[in-house]
């Protein structure tokens, strides 16, 4: 019995990096005076110490950081409620019953509020972090 | 009366909750056909019941055909199956099954570019299905092994056999499990450690 034939496939060249984009040049107010240099930035910052906005993953870990409010939402009290230890997006969104999308706004805002907060997955590298891979062979030897 | 909703959530049982110490999770994607045994799997392995995330998908994203004879907009749910493992106090490891097509891929932000690596799972009576995830993966760059769930009455085909056929290169492991056990299931996700741990090796001696 002969099993049917794949052609294997090449990695896809990584997209061209954008040429920068001209920045505008703030215009100068009518009384003369120039816009700030540097203006405060339009997000909060998500949990992330570098000062990086962070994108919710399914396995970003939340964690309250406060009790529920009185003026929580239900689904804010929710959250807050399952948060009391560290929970992924991915848990929250099987639990609350909502979908990821629909669960990464929610926690957005909540972050923004810093209602909670939000302890970045590890991603995997161009150079893995061999003492992580470790890490988890040594934890699943143990499963 | 205003009820409120929220008190009715059930959360993880008591004996479920990560410690206060869990800093990051890492993830591996499990892909295939549907029935092949991804959420068998995730249980086989998983420390909590295996939960399930979804994501409504607008017609647009389906495809006329499975909408057919409807004229109004819908929208479908589409589920993917997660568990997870406790790595240490600070380390936590989940796994997502989820379907092989990549129109559902796109729906989770970052399943794949996230992710550690990928174990695609297959039925040799149904080898073709696995196809495009494979060719996909390796567009992508993400690293996967082959694990080969043995059903009783699926044919059986030598190693070196399958791997002609899925034209896979040497380096790229594939194993026979049974995703109904836990040892046979744990293994599958050692394997992928394991070839995760030299490609990082080889690209650190280069």
């Amino acid at each position: 019995m002969t099993a049917p034939r794949r052609k294997r496939r090449e990695p896809k060249p990584p997209p061209p990096p954008q040429p920068p984009q001209p920045q505008p040049q703030p215009p100068e107010q009518a009384d003369g005076e120039a816009e700030p240099k540097n203006p405060e930035r339009l997000y909060t910052v998500a949990g992330s110490e570098d000062g990086a906005r962070a994108e919710l993953d399914l396995v970003t870990l939340i964690v309250a950081r406060s009790a529920p409010q009185p003026a929580a939402s239900p689904e804010q009290g929710s959250v807050l409620r399952l948060c009391t230890n560290p929970l992924s997006v991915a848990e929250l969104s099987a639990y609350l019953n909502l979908p990821f999308s629909a669960m990464t706004v929610l926690i957005t805002e909540m972050i923004t509020a810093e209602l909670v907060q939000a302890r970045s997955p590890i991603a995997r590298q161009s150079v893995p972090d061999r003492s992580i891979l470790e890490a988890v062979m040594h934890g699943l030897q143990r499963l | 009366m205003d009820f409120n909703a929220s008190d009715a959530i059930p959360g993880p049982r008591t004996e479920d909750h990560l410690p206060h110490t869990a800093q990051a999770a890492v993830k591996i994607v499990i892909v295939g056909g549907f029935g092949v045994g991804k959420t068998t799997m995730v249980g086989a392995v998983s420390e909590i019941r295996p939960l399930t995330t979804e994501e409504t998908m607008t017609q647009a994203g389906i495809g006329v055909d499975d909408n057919y004879g409807s004229d109004s907009k819908t929208a479908t749910t589409v589920a993917m199956d997660f568990g997870r493992i406790s790595i240490s106090d600070k380390l936590v490891l989940y796994l997502f099954g989820t379907p092989g097509q990549e129109r559902f891929w796109f729906l989770w932000n970052g399943l794949f570019e996230g992710a550690l690596g990928a174990v695609v799972l297959v039925d040799t009576r149904r080898l073709e299905v696995s196809f495009d995830v494979m060719g996909r993966l390796e567009e992508c760059g993400v690293p996967f092994v082959v694990a080969v769930n043995t059903f009783p009455d699926a044919p059986r085909y030598p190693v070196e056999e399958l791997r002609t056929a899925l034209d896979l290169i040497p380096e790229i492991p594939i194993v026979e499990c049974d995703v109904r056990r836990r040892a046979s299931s744990r293994d599958v996700l050692m394997t992928l450690m394991r070839f995760l741990h030299s490609i990082a090796l080889s690209r650190a001696l280069t």
